[in-house]
This record gives C-alpha cells, structure tokens and sequence, in this order.
C-alpha cells in the first residue's frame, strides 16, 4: 500500500490488522524458511541429528489452526516503486562504474534498488570492510580514471570511519562522491540503532573538507543536487563531494502524484577553468626571456593530456622540471627531469603547487636551535604559479600551506592553461632564443646523465644487505615489470623514491602519487581502487605496502581477493611507524637522554606480524617473509603470474627501514 | 617532512663530501660492538643497517671521514640530523661505530651488477 511521503507514520491510518511491521516479520520468517530449506543437510545426516536431538514437538492445536486456516485480511505491505529506485535511475545516469559500500541499515533501500532494480552493473557494488577503505579506494580508483567512484556509508557511523580519507581525498584534490544514509524525521526511528545512527545534520562533520553537500527532502530535489554534486566534484580543483539519502525517501514508495513527474537531470560538465589570455601572454613573455627558467610541477597533470603539454612546454624552453612527486607529471627519463635549481632560476613556474611556499623557502629542521626561514630563490628571480586551489579555500584544516609570494598568480586549472600558454611562447621565441635554449637543453641532459649514474651508484650500496635494500627491491620489481604495461599505485615516499630513480615513467597511469593529506590507512585501499580502475586496460598494478599502513584497515585485501582485483602487493615490511621512530629519536638526542628507546610506541615487532598469513587468510596468494635478496626475485615472479591470471598477490619482504 | 628530508640530503652531501680537518685517529674499535651500538642507538633508522644511505642519512659505510671527523660530525652536525652529545654516546662508542662501518666491504660495481647495469 503506497503511502503519501509526508504522511509521518504515527498519523498514518493503515486498515491492516498486520501493519506493516508485522509483515515484515513475516517476511522474515518465510525468508527464513528459505534459508533453513536451502541449508537443509542431506536425508541421513538430518535424521542422525533428529537421533541425538529427539522428537521433535508436536505443534499445538492453536499453532497448527494458523498455520494451516487461511488468516484474516492482511494489507501486505509491497510496492513496485521504492524511492530508492529513482534514486539508483539518477546514480546510473552519472555514469559510476562501482559503488564501495560496508553495508549499513541506513542505505539498505538503494544498497537493494542498485544490485536489484540496477541489476548491479554501472554501478556494480563492492563490498568494503571499512569505510575508510570504501572512501581510500575511491580516491585511488579517480587517480588512474579520472571521475568519482560511488560510496555509500551511514551518516553518522560509517562517516566517522570515512572521515580521514576524506580528507585525504580534500588536501589530493581528487573527486569522491558520498552518499550518506538517514534517517531524518524522527517519527521514523524505529529503535535505539537508528536513533544512535540519525543525525541532524549528517555532512556538518566532514563539511571542513569537502566541496559541497546537500541533504535533500524529496526525489526530485535528490535528483537535483545529485547531478549538482556530481558537476562540482568534477570541476577543478577536484573535490569530494557529500549527499544525504534519506531513508524514508528510499523506502516509501514514490508518491503517486510525482509518478511521472520525475525525471533525471542532464549532467553537462563545466569546462575546466584556463588562465586570462593576459595573464597567459604575461608568464610568456617572462619565460621566454628567462635565461634560467625552471618548472615545478604539484599536481600538474590531471590526465595524461596535461603530461603531453607539460613535455611540450619544457622542451619548448628547454626548461628543466622539478616534480614534486604528487602526481604524474613529466617522464623520470626525460632530459629535463628534475634537473636545474631554485636558488639560480630567474624565473619559476608553478603548476599546481600545493606546497610552493616548502618549495621556494627552507626553516631550521627539528634538530637546530631557532626557527628561522631562508627564501631559496635568488634576489629579484619572478615566480609564477598556476594554481586551480585559488578557486577554492576553506579556513579550518591548514593543507593550504603558508602563504607564498608570487609575482604573476593566474586562478586557474594548469593543465586547461597550458595549451594556452604553449601557445603564447611560441609566438615569442625567435631564433636567437631557440637557439640560446638549445644550448641551454644540452646543459640539463648532461647533468640529467650524472644524477642518474649517482643514483645508480648510490643503489648499489647495501645491495645484497639483509633486511633486504629499498634498492634492490625496486630493481628486482623493474626487471621483471619492464617488457610490461604496469602502473605503480602506491607514493614510495618511504622507500627513498627508489623507482622513481631507477625505472622508466613516461605514462600517466604509471605513477598516482601520494595520500594527500598523509593521513596514514591511504595506501592499502587506494592502491587496491586504482588496480580496480587499471583492470579493465590489462594493466599489472604493483603496490610497495607499508606495513604501519596496512595494519589500519587490512580488510581491504578480502575485497581485492573476492572482486578479483589483480594487484601486486610488495610490503615494505620495515617492522615499524619509522617516521615516527625517527622523530622520537630526534627528541630522545635533543633531551639527551634514552637515544636507544625510541623504538617503545613506534615498533611493529614482538610478536612479528606475518603479512604473508594475513593475506592468506583474507583469500590471497602470497609469500614471505623474504629476508634474503636472493628469495626475491622468484617469489616476484610467482607473485605476477598469480595477478596476470587476475588475482592478487602479496609478497612480504623484510626491508631496510627507508 | 619533505623539508626535513630535503635538509638532510644536505646533510648527507655534507658528511660525504666536505673534507673536515684531519687529526690522528684513536685506538680501533670493536666492529662487532660497534654494529650492536649502530642498531642499539638508532643510526640505522636514517643511514640503513650497512650505512648505506637513505633520503633521511647519507652514506656513511664504508666512511669517507676519519674517526676523528666522524665524532666531531656526530657532536655537532650540520644538517637535519640531531646532535647526539656525550651524555648519550661516547667517544669510545663512536669509535666501535666507526670500526663497524670501517669493516662494511665496498659494493661491486655498477658494471658488475646485472640488475642494476640493465638500467644505465
């Protein structure tokens, strides 16, 4: 029996004699019949457990007149339209492959309408252990496809899980789509469970550190501020964005009076917004001139559209580029890459820095009396920043960084200036300058060259040391992933960037950068959402795991194991939070005192965790733990025939600590 | 972080690169006491258990100062890294670490690396 979406339910007149609660539990209990007939053991063992029971009762006189008389008049509550349908005809209209969900009370309407009435395909539900995880893989899934992956969470429990991730998803600029369930009108709650998990509310806890929210009280509002949502999470700078599903609209049915009303707004993405042509002819006119320009990129390059204009714009000016390591911006083999220097650049153009102040300004390190700043850029050197972040600000999480000083600002999306400015340059460079930076290219490959043979150099050392080197494992990984279409989906940030040093990135899928915000429990679910999106391509998806990082939510590795996510796990087994056991010895030297008990609070040691077990039991191929260098290069090799064949793998590898 | 990183890869370049004055080394060390005391007291955490260097410490096995260098760095460092004074590390301790990381043989060449000569 439909029933008007405005009518509370205490004023609601059903002529039932069951009402609807009673049809549920009967509901329950045919559902339970099912069950119990679908687990019914085979005739002999049924009636060895009949033996060691004994006789079953009989039913009474009163129990069998109900099961066998036909019951009086009963309303059964069924309805061929939930308010969760439209909603899930709203969510397949923006296109979401997946949807990451740990299943919550809340969202059971659309969890229902999504794998039923939208036959569980586009988008196709994971199950998630944790909403951290749900949140993290989202965030890791964008980077390598480029668009939002659907979470589903409740609005107050399962939101307090997600919230670090969210916010890592914020300070990353990475677009994530939550749908949060409630239950808004309070005539609704039917227990203590659904009072404790309603909320007035329910976005106010995560509004610091997402884009925009909205909690919508009809359909056609939900449809509404759903295609709004999914419009602004998509423009730069990229956000996570929050939406409120009611629950009382999920379940009732759609009101007659909107039946055939309703319909889904057409989504029409906002074009990215590009530097004023000023401005633009501006940075040229200064880069062009320059004798020592240099390029720091942040999160330069959205789509591999932005790594081919980053290219095109340093070798146009044969301008070296500094990457800053959050995304993939320019190729690690390339000539220009990460050569040149701050301190001797006459000009610095910025793209997507979130840090530039960090970039162009040193302080005293923890271990020096004092606080002072020292500017690292030369005396009247001109810096430029493309910067989608002047878009958009928010006040109480502090990612913003301190305030850098430029001399041309331009608010803008980099990658969508780019062109642009490529452009402009072009018209300006005569053939004095073409050949003054042709020279000046000459210069950087050569010093390019030496960095390289450093490095290569400087991996040789401790290479067959047990704990295994970061080095050797880097090299180890790139001998057998070279003849490969592979991506890296994990920051190596703590493995002293070794592949970044030594193998060849020149694709945009070949590096994702890292959590954003450095909330740690990033790295696990974010790597096993971008191995889902690389999927589809063929591509070998390898992840150096942390292993304080594993340990916040290692569910994760049951959902890579059920949904056949192929994924090459590498654990980067230092046995401890060794950021933080470094810091503590800072202070242990400074105080003078215990410099060999900083390892209290910051080990993961005694009892040893074995990595290789934890995946086994979630379903999972793996080996380990791999002390000798030797062992490492075969287990590497099972591992990659175990996700070519589209499953995970995990290795545990004993390591040195950075 | 970052900058912290940034600081002490100055601060390795600094203890690989700078030739500090030279004085007369001390008596040797015990190797096998210095490397007790280079994981004891934490040196691994930046410089890697065989000294081979990380993005937080540089490269310090084998060494390139003389014991005498090394301790005068240790006490009074000029990067990132904390000084860690007499209180909690002696000169006789510095110097079994110096032993340990003087007894840390050289890598093969790069050459002679397969894994690594693939990359030139």
């Amino acid at each position: 029996m439909a029933r008007s979406q405005n009518t509370s339910p205490k004023t609601s007149q059903n002529t039932s004699t069951t009402g609807r609660r009673g049809f549920l539990k009967g509901a329950a209990a045919g559902a339970a019949v099912l069950v119990a007939d679908v687990a019914k053991p085979p005739a002999a063992l049924a009636q060895t457990q009949q033996a060691q029971r004994g006789p079953t009762p009989q039913p009474s006189a009163v129990q069998a007149a109900r099961e066998t008389n036909p019951p009086p008049h009963v309303d059964v509550y069924t309805t061929d339209r939930p308010g969760s349908d439209f909603m899930a005809e709203v969510v397949k209209s923006l296109g979401f492959e997946y949807v990451a969900a740990n299943p919550g009370s809340s969202f059971r309407g659309l969890h229902e309408s999504l794998i039923n009435f939208g036959g569980n395909k586009d988008p196709e539900l994971l199950t998630c252990l944790h909403e951290e995880s749900s949140v993290a893989m989202a965030h890791g899934y964008a980077k390598i496809e480029g668009k939002p992956m659907l979470i589903m969470a409740h609005g107050t429990v399962g939101l307090q899980h997600a919230s670090m991730a969210i916010y890592n998803a914020y300070a990353d600029r990475v677009p994530v789509y939550i749908v949060l369930g409630n239950i808004q009108d309070e005539t609704w709650r039917r227990s203590d469970v659904e009072w404790a998990h309603s909320v007035q509310d329910a976005a106010s806890m995560v509004r610091d550190y997402t884009k925009w929210d909205d909690a919508p009280v009809s359909l056609a509002h939900f449809a509404e501020s759903a295609v709004r949502a999914y419009k602004i999470a998509m423009t730069p700078p990229m956000e996570p964005v929050v939406l409120v599903a009611d629950a009382v609209l999920q379940e009732e049915p759609v009101p007659d009076a909107d039946r055939g009303k309703l319909r889904v707004p057409k989504l029409s993405l906002s074009t990215p917004p590009a530097g004023d042509s000023g401005a633009i002819a501006e940075a040229a006119k200064m880069l062009v001139a320059a004798e020592n320009p240099v390029i720091v990129a942040g999160r330069a390059a959205r789509t591999p559209a932005g790594l081919k204009s980053l290219v095109e714009l340093a070798e146009l000016l044969q301008a070296p580029v500094q990457d800053r390591r959050f995304r993939m911006n320019f190729p690690t083999r390339h000539a220009l890459y990460g050569g040149g220097s701050i301190g001797e650049a006459d000009v610095i153009l910025a793209l997507e820095v979130p840090d530039l102040w960090n970039a162009t300004n040193s302080m005293t390190p923890v271990n020096k009396m004092g606080m002072e700043t020292k500017r690292l850029t030369k005396p009247g050197a001109k810096l430029i920043h493309i910067f989608a972040g002047d878009l958009f600000a928010k006040s109480n999480y502090q990612d913003f960084g301190r305030y850098a000083e430029v001399d041309l600002s331009i608010a803008a999306d980099a990658e969508a200036t780019l062109p642009a400015l490529i452009e402009a340059c072009k018209k300006l460079i005569t053939a004095d300058r073409k050949r003054a930076f042709t020279d000046r290219g000459a210069k950087f490959a050569e010093a390019t060259r030496k960095i390289r043979d450093r490095d290569l150099e400087q991996a040789s050392y401790g290479f067959d040391a047990s704990p295994i080197s970061t080095a050797r494992v880097s090299a180890e990984l790139w001998n057998q992933l070279k003849g490969e279409d592979w991506s890296l989906v994990s920051d190596v940030t703590f493995f002293s960037y070794w592949p970044l040093r030594l193998w060849d990135f020149n694709k945009h899928y070949h590096y994702i950068g890292g959590h954003g915000a450095y909330g740690v429990g990033y790295q696990a679910p974010a790597s096993v959402g971008a191995a889902l999106a690389n999927r589809k391509h063929g591509r070998i998806s390898v992840n150096i795991q942390c292993d304080g990082d594993l340990n916040y939510a290692p569910g994760v590795l049951w959902t890579a194991a059920h949904h056949k996510i192929p994924l090459l796990t590498v654990m980067h087994n230092n046995r401890a939070y060794h950021q933080e056991l470094m810091y503590v010895q800072d202070m242990a030297s400074r105080a003078q005192r215990g410099i060999d008990r900083a390892r209290i609070g910051t080990s993961i040691s005694d009892p040893n965790i074995d990595y290789a077990m934890m995946a086994k039991a979630y379903g999972m191929f793996s080996a380990g733990p791999i002390s000798d260098p030797k062992d490492l290069g075969p287990a590497i090799k099972a591992a990659l025939q175990v996700v070519k064949r589209g499953e995970p793998a995990l290795i545990d590898v004993l390591t040195q600590p950075r | 972080m970052r900058t912290v990183a940034f600081l002490m890869i100055a601060a390795a370049f600094v203890l690989t690169s700078v030739a500090l004055p030279q004085t007369p080394a001390p008596a040797s060390g015990d190797a096998a006491k210095g490397k007790s005391l280079f994981l004891k007291d934490g040196c691994y955490e930046c410089h890697g258990t065989v000294g081979q260097g990380t993005k937080d410490g540089a490269r310090i096995g084998p060494p390139v100062l003389n014991v005498q260098g090394l301790i005068r760095y240790v006490r009074r460092p000029a990067g990132a890294m904390p000084a860690f004074t007499e209180k909690v590390i002696t000169d006789a301790e510095l110097t079994d670490i110096y032993a340990y990381l003087k007894s840390i043989s050289p890598p093969k060449a790069v050459k002679d690396i397969p894994l690594l000569e693939q990359l030139k």
